[in-house]
Order: structure tokens, then sequence, then C-alpha cells
């Protein structure tokens, strides 16, 4: 029998998933081998040094760079506090004096005497990296972070924004083709990540942040109303640092679209559960994609994503662009041979039965994808 | 290393960031020819991590196609044992993990900077910053930049030897008080690069010495008038193997296959394209538009410029594209409607799903509308930085004391332009070639007469690479197998009323067949002459238009154009300006029409999205 084999997005009840957690510089890893964590938990800590200031005291004072040495009050390493001053120059037999005061409280990191500036340091901004999943530390990076391990059900979404949260996963919708709206949020979902059908529409988002719903999650958005929440445009496809109260996922992509059935039901199926969520969506080299992530004490069924497997007759996927874009279909046959379509491109095709309709279509290989799990 | 003479086979690969390419070039009746070619995805990231995965399986396909083995357990077999087994040398070049990312300082934005900052694009790096005393930023702005950033590396440059050392030290100590950190290798410290002033050498090690792993190279602008990228370039490559490359997995394994250094993809590209021109001695300008970012190359008057768009391209940043020209730019190439909601969806769905491609011949239409304005900004973009040296003085004759161009004027002369050469999927893949043609006609706006090409599978970094050891063979494959020679276009220059004559044409091919063409303006025209037929042109504009000889009539022009899969196409749509028509039906009337004379799309299929 023909097969191929199309990546699509993991959409399982059950897998082991690896997070890694690694600080931005080399720090202090908190936890051991075998720990058992929670989301919450510190596993690895480090200080950044501060934000830099910089004061040209040559122009301050009105002299050369190699002059100020004998005008400073304070030496490279003393601590500063706002308003005190850094260097001071007298005049008139002391009669006058011009004070330079340090703009921030912090440390004297540098002095030029070929520039005149000096540079303070603002103290150092200690950045914690939380465990984000439940689970056990299976590998520990030294001094740079941790592997973290953990049975859990995941659904992998196409495009988010927002960053990493947790917090009790609710159904909202009766059915994959619901939207989900303003009037379905109400103030007891405070803390809520909210799952919904077809569409998350712009007033949702709004209402959402308002009553701190932390996460939204369906299978499409319009475009506009996604950037009218932002308050910017997208013009590449890094999110998940959004300055947003809320972290929001899409299953299917931009426009309303149902949610694939099998995700619906599984997320259905976890309401209730505490699930670790992230937006962050990556479309380049290290392709990231938005996740739920509901840790489990063990596994239940398949354990490990089988990349092997590809896509045969009766497989299901979903169309990924027009003209059946978001339809899901089921492999009908996947004929070797190259064919040409309407846009005249002579390339691999398949022929899909449509669900619903039960109509026979053909589609580039390339527009379409598996649903995973 | 095996001398050129004795080279019989090479094999080089491309590890671009989801695709690793790999061709296998052999001599053949003394020639060298593109014999086999194989891909497979490139495994940098997870779950592999290991760079040469890829490779051998790009070179498996090879290996299954040809029946023959090329690798063993230690890596590439070299040098080839008999017919079967084995290359005589083996190549790479790399983009993968991101590329070369760089960002460059310099104390005069105009001048040091921008130097290093064409130092930099040169060695075939993505600049995600030039900083500059001068850029207009407070010193904390420049600072946080510097903090946000995690290039590879820094090129930083100022003042001319023996000149003040006042700037160059304050730049070094804002990039100190930043203490930046590089992208990769979390416990290294930041390659920097000093090739500013000389004198302040002892100053710049004392800044930056400890905190920073410092390179010392000759000053970019030893003197105001002279601009030296040589020896920067040189450093930027050995510090992309030393650090970039010995990051990523695997690449300390590929690097002990290949006895030539891996270059970065686009580095390659550049030094075939600047092969090119010197081997054809024309101007030469190549573009590749690829999802994430659009690179421009150009040869003009002896000199190589290569810009990087990093936020223009088909799929990854197609977004942006939407954002930087507006919807109206875009949709101005497609001639029918569509709900500007529907079409942001559509680029947007474009954008998370990026390998997908256009099934209707209505999607193929909105894409390469979105192309022409990718490669419209790109070439902007690459014209505003491919300029002379600025701040330098000129000495002017009488002929030139009203001209207010003074220095730092582009390069970019399209008059003078003699080669386009086109490549990414969506100039390289089009459906019909007719469409890359359009497309670059409508991107690039050439005027005059100029060749257009486009580059077949993507082997222009291979080759790249391989000009550094065998020019010929490089250029051998370059002209037989890489390049697809679309045909010529003549554009006269200048502008008249819709339907008023604006070139005549008479054409005589080596096979025989003549052709006279009365061009009006606004129209287009298409002559087939075969790929492997030349043709003699003259071409004879008329009063108020120049083919590059003058403007007038009397100034026609003979010329012998190559064959190609298109022909030659006469462009009397004008220039300078180029304008398509503000009122909607008349645009649309214009372009099915131009559609029809270089038989672009099916129209019969097309009837359907009219409306």
């Amino acid at each position: 029998m023909a097969s191929a084999y199309t990546p699509g997005l993991l959409v399982t009840e059950s897998i082991l998933v690896r997070k890694r957690r690694r600080l931005p510089i080399l720090g202090e890893v908190m936890v051991e081998q075998g720990t058992r964590v929670s989301p919450h938990d510190v596993v690895a800590r480090t200080n950044i040094p501060g934000d830099p200031e910089t004061i040209n005291i040559a122009n301050h004072l009105g002299l050369e760079g190699d002059e100020i040495m004998e005008f400073m009050v304070k030496k490279v390493g003393d601590p500063v506090t706002t308003g005190e001053p850094i260097a001071r120059k007298s005049s008139f037999f002391g009669l006058f004096k011009t004070d330079v005061a340090s703009p921030v409280d912090g440390t004297v990191d540098n002095i030029s005497e070929i520039t005149g500036v000096v540079t303070l340091r603002r103290p150092a901004v200690p950045v914690a990296i939380e465990a984000y999943v439940s689970g056990k530390v299976v590998e520990v990076m030294p001094r740079e972070g941790v592997v973290i391990e953990t049975p859990a059900a995941l659904v992998q979404g196409i495009f988010g924004v927002g960053g990493e949260t947790q917090g009790e996963l609710l159904m909202v919708a009766e059915s994959n083709s619901e939207v989900l709206s303003a009037d379905k949020i109400k103030p007891e979902h405070k803390g809520k990540i909210l799952v919904g059908g077809s569409l998350i529409t712009g007033d949702a988002l709004k209402k959402a942040g308002e009553f701190g719903v932390i996460g939204l999650v369906a299978g499409g958005i319009i475009d506009r109303d996604l950037i009218d929440y932002l308050g910017h445009d997208i013009g590449v496809a890094i999110t998940g640092s959004e300055d947003i109260p809320l972290t929001m996922i899409v299953t299917e992509g931009f426009g309303k679209i149902n949610m694939a059935n099998k995700t619906f039901e599984l997320l259905k199926k976890l309401s209730g559960s505490t699930a670790s969520i992230n937006g962050a969506t990556q479309i380049r080299a290290g392709v990231m994609r938005p996740e739920i992530v509901v840790a489990l004490d063990s596994l239940v069924g398949v354990m490990e994503r089988n990349t092997e497997s590809g896509m045969e007759d009766g497989t299901l996927i979903r169309i990924i662009r027009e003209p059946y874009f978001g339809q899901l279909a089921t492999v009908n046959t996947l004929p070797p041979e190259l064919q040409v379509l309407e846009s005249g491109s002579k390339v691999r095709v398949l022929t899909a039965k449509l669900m619903g309709s039960g109509e026979v279509v053909t589609i580039p290989r390339a527009n379409v994808e598996l649903i995973e799990g | 290393m095996a001398q050129n003479t004795k080279i019989r086979s090479i094999l080089a690969t491309d590890c671009g960031s989801t695709t690793t390419k790999a061709i296998l070039i052999e001599l053949v009746d003394g020639e060298y020819r593109l014999v086999c070619r194989g891909e497979a995805p490139t495994t940098v990231e997870a779950p592999f991590e290991d760079v040469t995965m890829g490779v051998r399986n790009a070179v498996r396909e090879i290996e299954e196609l040809m029946d023959r083995e090329f690798q063993d357990d230690n890596g590439i077999i070299t040098p080839q044992a008999d017919s079967r087994k084995g290359v005589d040398l083996y190549l790479s070049t790399s983009s993968a993990g991101g590329g070369l990312q760089m960002m460059v300082a310099g104390v005069v934005k105009q001048m040091t900077a921008e130097s290093a900052q064409r130092a930099a694009l040169g060695a075939g790096a993505i600049v995600m910053d030039a900083i500059a005393i001068n850029d207009g930023r407070l010193p904390y702005q420049k600072i946080q930049r510097i903090r946000q950033l995690r290039p590879d590396m820094i090129l930083m440059s100022g003042g001319i030897d023996g000149g003040t050392i006042t700037h160059v030290v304050e730049l070094a100590e804002l990039i100190s008080a930043a203490e930046p950190r590089p992208r990769l290798g979390i416990g290294f410290q930041l390659p920097i690069i000093y090739a500013g002033n000389k004198d302040a050498r002892g100053y710049i090690e004392n800044v930056l010495g400890e905190k920073t792993d410092l390179r010392m190279v000759d000053n970019l602008r030893p003197v105001l008038e002279t601009e030296l990228l040589g020896p920067a370039r040189e450093e930027i490559h050995n510090l992309f193997m030393e650090h970039v490359m010995a990051q990523a997995p695997g690449y300390n394994k590929l690097m002990s296959w290949t006895p030539v250094p891996i270059m970065p993809t686009p580095g390659a590209v550049g030094k075939m394209i600047e092969t090119t021109a010197k081997q054809k001695d024309m101007s030469v300008v190549g573009v590749d538009i690829g999802g994430a970012t659009t690179d421009v190359f150009s040869v003009f008057a002896d000199t190589f410029n290569r810009t990087v768009s990093a936020n223009l391209g088909m799929s990854y940043s197609i977004c942006n594209v939407m954002l930087e020209s507006g919807v109206d730019n875009i949709m101005r190439w497609v001639p029918f409607d569509i709900e500007e909601a529907d079409l942001r969806n559509r680029i947007r769905n474009k954008m998370i799903r990026p390998t997908t491609i256009p099934q209707t011949l209505q999607d193929l239409v909105i894409e390469q509308g979105i192309a022409r304005e990718a490669l419209r900004l790109a070439f902007e973009h690459h014209k505003s930085l491919a300029v002379g040296l600025k701040g330098v003085q000129k000495v002017r004759d009488i002929s030139e004391a009203f001209e207010q161009s003074g220095s730092g004027a582009s390069l970019v002369d399209l008059t003078d332009l003699g080669m386009i050469v086109g490549s990414g999927g969506v100039l390289s893949h089009a459906a019909r070639r007719a469409q890359s043609a359009l497309m670059i006609l409508d991107a690039f706006l050439p005027e005059g007469i100029t060749e257009l090409a486009v580059d077949s599978i993507f082997m222009m970094p291979q080759l790249g690479v391989l000009s550094t050891v065998s020019p010929e063979a490089a250029q051998q494959v370059f002209d037989r197998d890489c390049l697809i020679r679309l045909g010529t276009s003549i554009a006269p220059i200048g502008t008249a009323k819709e339907g008023e004559h604006c070139v005549d044409v008479h054409v005589v091919t080596s096979g025989g067949k003549t052709y006279d063409v009365k061009a009006s303006f606004g129209s287009m025209h298409r002559i087939e002459i075969p790929e492997d037929e030349t043709a003699e042109v003259t071409a004879k504009p008329a009063r108020g238009f120049d083919i590059g000889k003058g403007k007038g009539k009397g100034h026609e022009a003979k010329f012998t154009v190559n064959g190609g899969v298109v022909g030659l196409i006469i462009d009397a749509r004008g220039r300078q300006p180029f304008v398509l028509p503000t009122d909607k039906q008349q645009r649309i009337k214009k372009l099915i029409e131009w559609y029809k004379a270089l038989d672009i799309y099916p129209m019969d299929i097309l009837e359907k999205y009219l409306g």
C-alpha cells in the first residue's frame, strides 16, 4: 500500500513529555536528578547583571576625559544611591562646587579616562526558572538547567500568543463548531483556561482579559481581531512574549474553523484538569508550536510519537490550504505519479474523501497534515 | 588537496534551514557537469541534533540513484577510488540554525558603520542591527538593544588610522556596559572583531579584552577614501567556523569531512554572482527569495554588494511583506477581487503552514503578487545600501557641476545592468517560466536591455564554495546546468500616452526567422527564440524614449541575444516612472492584456475568477 509521511500536530491522550528548562546565562540549578517537581517549583536561578547607565562626567564638568580621575569621589566597585555625588569640581577656592549626582542606585562599573564617561550598574536582576509542568527531573545540565519528564496528555496548537501559564482547563462549548464569544465568559472563570469550538471572537479576548481568564483555546481566530487585541501587527512568526494578560492558542488556523473532532473530544475529556499551556510559536529553524500539557500519573496506551508511520488509505487528515482549507478528510488513494494542479504546478497529490459531504477531491500532498496521536 | 586538473568528481552539500541538498558534479567529456542531485530534511534540530544525518541522507539518495558508494562510517569517501566508489572532493555550505547572525558597530552611521555592515553582509551574515555613535539613539537605548540581541558575533569599526580614538573607545565602552552574550554556547564569550583605528587597539583591549573573545584585524577604513573589507570578512568566516559551526550539533564532524572551510550559504551565493560578473564582464543582480529572508546581490562597476532583507520572505516572513507593502500594493498585481479579511487570513495561514503550495490559480496569482512586493522592497533596500563611500570628496568636472548626486550615490545603475538571476521557490518553481520573467520585470524594473535567468534547483551555494577551489568547474556547471535562461527584456526608458509609438524591434534568429514588432506605449510582446539559438536584434526607440544608447530616434541599438525558455520580451510599459493605471477596471484590463501577450496564466481557468 502506498504511504507518505506528512508531519502534523500532536494530539494525544498519553505521551512521555520532556521539557528542557534552561537559564539565559549560567547560574545555579536548584534541584537534583530524580526530584519530583510541581509547575511553580524553581528549578534554576541566576542573577542577570543590572542595566547600565552612562554619564559623561567630562561634559558635565567641562573637562577632558583624562582629567576626570582627580574629580571623582567614587571609584570602580563603590556602591552609589540615587542623588549621591559621584564627581565634584570645586572652583573659586572651594567657594563654588559642581556635583554630578548618580541618577540610579547601583555600583560604579567603569570610569573611562579616554571618553570621560562613567558607567553605573543597577543591581542585578534575579531570574528564576520554574518547572512549568509537574514531573521528575531526569537530567541536570550543571549551571544551565534541567530536563523534566512526565507522562501527559498533549495537544499542540498551530498558532498562539502569550507565554507559559497554568490553570484549570474548562470546556465551555457544546460542539466543535460553537463560537467562543464574549457571552460565554463569566466572572467565575477567573484563573481558568477556557476551551471553545470554532472561533475566538475579538470581544471574547477582551472580556477574558478583564475577567482574569488566563487562557483561551479554539479552532481559529480572525486575523483582524487578534491584531486589534494585541495593538500591533505580527510580521514574522515568533510569538510568546506579548504583553497581554492571557495566553491564546488556536488549533486549526486563521478564520472560523471547527476544531478537529479528536482535539475537541480530548480537551472535553480533560476539562477540569490542571493544564500547563504556552502560546509561544516559532515557525523557522527549530519549529515551536503552542501547547496544552496535562500531566498524568502514568502513561496510558500509546507512549511515543511514531514519526515512521505515514499516511495511507483511510488516514485521517486535515486540509490546510484553499480551496478546501480547514476541512477534515480521509485519505482515499495515494497515486505515485505527479499530477498537474489547476495552478499549473506538477506535484505529488492524494485523493481524499471529505468528511461530511463524502466528496472525493484531489489535493497536493504538501497541503494536508496528519492528525497525529 | 587535489589539483584542479585532477578533480574528477565533486560532491557538494548545502545544509539549509529545512532541507539539505546534495549535488554530484563530474568531469564528462572534458567538461564539468551536474550528474545527480538528492535532498533530505536538515537534522540540526531535535530530535536528531546532528547535521551529518541529513547530509548522509541526501548523499544516500544520490548513491541509490547512481548505484554508487560515496560514504562509509568515517564520512564521505575521498579521493575517488574507482568509478563506483568515492569522490575527489567534498564541500559544504550551511545556513542551518538561522545562519550567521551579526551585529555591527561604527562611529559614524553613514561611514564606518555602513562599511562594517557591508563587510558583514558580504560575508553572508544577517545584520541584526547597526549601532553608531550618531544613530540618533541615546546611550541607554543602544545598550538595551545590544543586551536584547544575542548575535553570533559583533564587528566593530571606527576612525581612520591615526585619527581620533575617543569615539571608537566610547563605542567599545557601550558594548562592554551591555555585557553582550552570544546566541549559542551559554558559557562562551562573545566574539568581537575590531576593525577600526589601529591606534585605539590598546584601549579597546583594555575595555573589551577580558569580557569578550576579542580579535583585531586591519581597519575597514584606514583612510577616508578607501574601504578595506577583506580582512574583516576573512575573520568573520574563521569565527563562523570556530564558534557558530562548532556550536551547532554535528558540525565538528562535518568540518572534518571537508578540506575546504564550510561557507555560510549566502556568502557562497555571493561568491558565485561575483565570479559570474567577472567572467561575463557585465553588471549582475542576483536575488534569492526564501521563506524567511530575501538576499539581493549585485556587482556594479566591479563592486560587489549583498544585502539581506531579514524579514521579507514567502512563508515565515510573509505577513511582514503584507505589513511593509500594504494590502493595496499586493492587490495591484491581482486581476480579481478578494475580500481583505479573506486575503489576510490566507496570508496568515501560509505563515503558520509554510510548506503548503497554491492549488488554485487564484492562490497562485495572489502568491506571485506578494512575491513581486517582497522582491521590490528587497531591491529598494539593496539600492539604499549598495552605495559609494560617503564622506569622500569627489572631484567634479564642469559637466557634473549642476548634478547633486554627491558621494554615497547608489551604485545600482539599471541601464548598465546586464543580467538578473533569480532563485528561491517562487521564482525557480513557478508553474510557467514566463511567470518568473514577469515577476522579475515587475519587481526590478530593468531598463534598456537585460538578460533574465533563474537558478533551476538552487545550486548556487554549492557552486559558490566550489568556485573557491575550481572557478572553472563552478562556472561550467553554472552555465550549463544551473542557470535556466529565460530570455532578454527590452525596456525603453521614458513615458507617453497609452497607445503612442514607443519602440520598433527587428529580430533575425539564427534559425532563420524574422520578426518585426512596432510596440506602442503600455504594451508587452514576446518573441520566441529557442534556447539553442541566438538572435540579432535592432531596436529603434521612438521620440522621447531611450534603450540605453540615448534618447530618441537616432539612438538605435543593435545587439545579439541568447535564446531562452521565454524568449525576447519587449516591455513598453514605460520606465522612470513605471506606473500601473489607478483606475481599477483599467488596471485589470492591462494586467490581462500583459498576461495574454506573455502567455503567463491559462486564461480559460483565470476567467472563472475574474467575475
